[in-house]
């Protein structure tokens, strides 16, 4: 369970989340969405301990990611994280980057992490590129590969970061896919998304975001379909 | 110029000199980059504030000209009763001429290793350590070995200086065959051609690595 409380975070004198509280069950998926400057994707790097807070707490299953006395690497271990760009380690092969961090920081023998790391590529659909480096890769494999990097360390959480807003339109749909199966397969995920009908068909809940704090949270039924603060009224007959 | 008093002992003699500057190159890149690894690291790690003073020491070695450093530190040596050879005191000295530079061709080659690529390493649990070992040392060495070899091969040159504190190395060698038979054009065209043979396997090793670690870009 991932418990947000009070959560504040300042970019110097701009303070961009101002007391956010949410909680997110085991095996749910809740979608954030909002506009930019919101604060929704600084509030998943908060979580994945990226970012410092200035006031308020997070505590993964208990743990308070913050405080002083918490392993953050091995608490990051349960908490993977796909950003909007997708980072992939231009020097290593698909199959070396999704091993790196089982072998690495799980210590878990070469053969091990390859069988790993093959197994999640194929369930991301890049079982026929395991040899290839990512620049011979599109922006939708890349992103895929990236799934596959996060999924490798067994996460109990994964936490999605706009992850098709860098994306040509047509790739879109494939990431987008990988999502839904995660969420099917009973994930418990954040995902912060501009994708209204994806946010509306795989969401438990759907928070609204509006200048620092979550102005609407419920399921997607209520949100899009009868959304009650003028905010979220104003913000989805804007995207639509 | 065909007819030559140089004899094959002579030509020996110049192997030697050659043997020298490969020696004080040898010891002077190695140790020059280990400290510039070490530097270089602070210096992306602490940001500009912190690593003030080390950057104004360094800078140090980097502006004094190469030959003024080396007599200045053979007299500190003599008068702080050291008792090093000539040859340590040139070691010592383009050691740290070396390092000055490599500091900033590693601070460089660690700054171009985009922040982002970074984050995604560490969101994976993996340790700052771990982050330089597996990432940031790889892409930034890719960056930065152009100007490592530029800075090995300038080095060897430089390294002539250290005649001055009577080290035969192979400028010096040249020098006093020069002396001796009268025919500095021929000499010299040799000695050259010597700088030449042993700077090109440097350079094109570093064309060959360059075009090994890109297969993917």
């Amino acid at each position: 369970m991932i418990e947000i409380e009070n959560l504040r975070k300042s970019f110097g004198a701009l303070q961009v989340l101002k007391g956010i509280n949410l909680t997110v069950a085991n095996g749910e998926v809740v979608t954030i969405i909002g506009g930019s400057g919101s604060g929704k994707s600084t509030l998943l790097t908060c979580i994945n301990g990226l970012e410092a807070i200035d006031g308020g707490s997070i505590k993964i299953d208990g743990v308070e990611v913050h405080a002083k006395a918490t392993d953050i690497n091995k608490l990051r271990q349960n908490v993977g994280i796909v950003f909007q760009q997708w980072n992939a380690f231009p020097h290593l092969t698909v199959l070396e980057d999704v091993m790196l961090a089982p072998r690495k920081v799980l210590g878990v023998a070469k053969h091990q992490a390859e069988e790993i790391a093959t197994k999640h590529l194929v369930h991301v659909g890049l079982g026929d590129k395991i040899g290839v480096y990512p620049s011979r890769l599109s922006g939708g494999q890349q992103q895929r590969m990236a799934i596959a990097r996060a999924l490798a360390m067994q996460p109990k959480y994964m936490l999605f970061d706009e992850v098709t807003s860098a994306l040509d339109p047509q790739l879109v749909g494939e990431v987008l896919d990988t999502l839904k199966m995660l969420a099917t397969e009973g994930m418990t995920m954040i995902c912060v998304t501009h994708e209204m009908a994806f946010a509306r068909e795989v969401s438990n809940r759907v928070a609204f975001f509006h200048q620092g704090v979550v102005a609407e949270i419920g399921s997607p039924d209520q949100i899009f379909g009868s959304p009650q603060n003028p905010e979220t009224q104003k913000f989805l007959s804007g995207v639509r | 110029m065909f007819e030559t008093a140089l004899t094959l002992n002579d030509l020996w003699f110049l192997a030697k000199g050659a043997g020298m500057t490969l020696a004080v190159t040898a010891v002077s890149v190695a140790a020059g980059t280990a400290m510039g690894v070490i530097f270089g690291v602070i210096r992306a790690q602490f940001g500009p504030f912190w690593s003030a003073p080390l950057t104004f020491v360094l800078d140090i070695f980097r502006s004094v000209p190469l030959l003024i450093q080396l007599v200045l530190a053979n007299a500190f040596q003599a008068i702080a009763k050291f008792g090093w050879e000539p040859f340590t005191t040139s070691c010592v000295v383009l050691s740290l001429y070396t390092a000055a530079y490599c500091t900033e061709i590693v601070r460089g080659g660690i700054d171009a290793v985009p922040v982002t690529t970074r984050r995604a390493a560490r969101s994976l649990g993996l340790t700052w350590a771990q982050d330089m070992r597996y990432i940031v040392a790889p892409l930034a060495t890719r960056v930065s070995l152009p100007a490592w070899i530029g800075l090995t091969l300038g080095v060897m040159k430089d390294s002539a200086l250290v005649l001055w504190l009577g080290l035969t190395e192979l400028l010096k060698s040249s020098q006093i065959l020069v002396t001796r038979l009268q025919e500095p054009l021929f000499i010299l065209l040799i000695c050259g051609a010597i700088y030449f043979l042993i700077s090109f396997p440097i350079a094109r090793l570093g064309g060959y690595l360059e075009r090994r670690w890109s297969p993917n870009d």
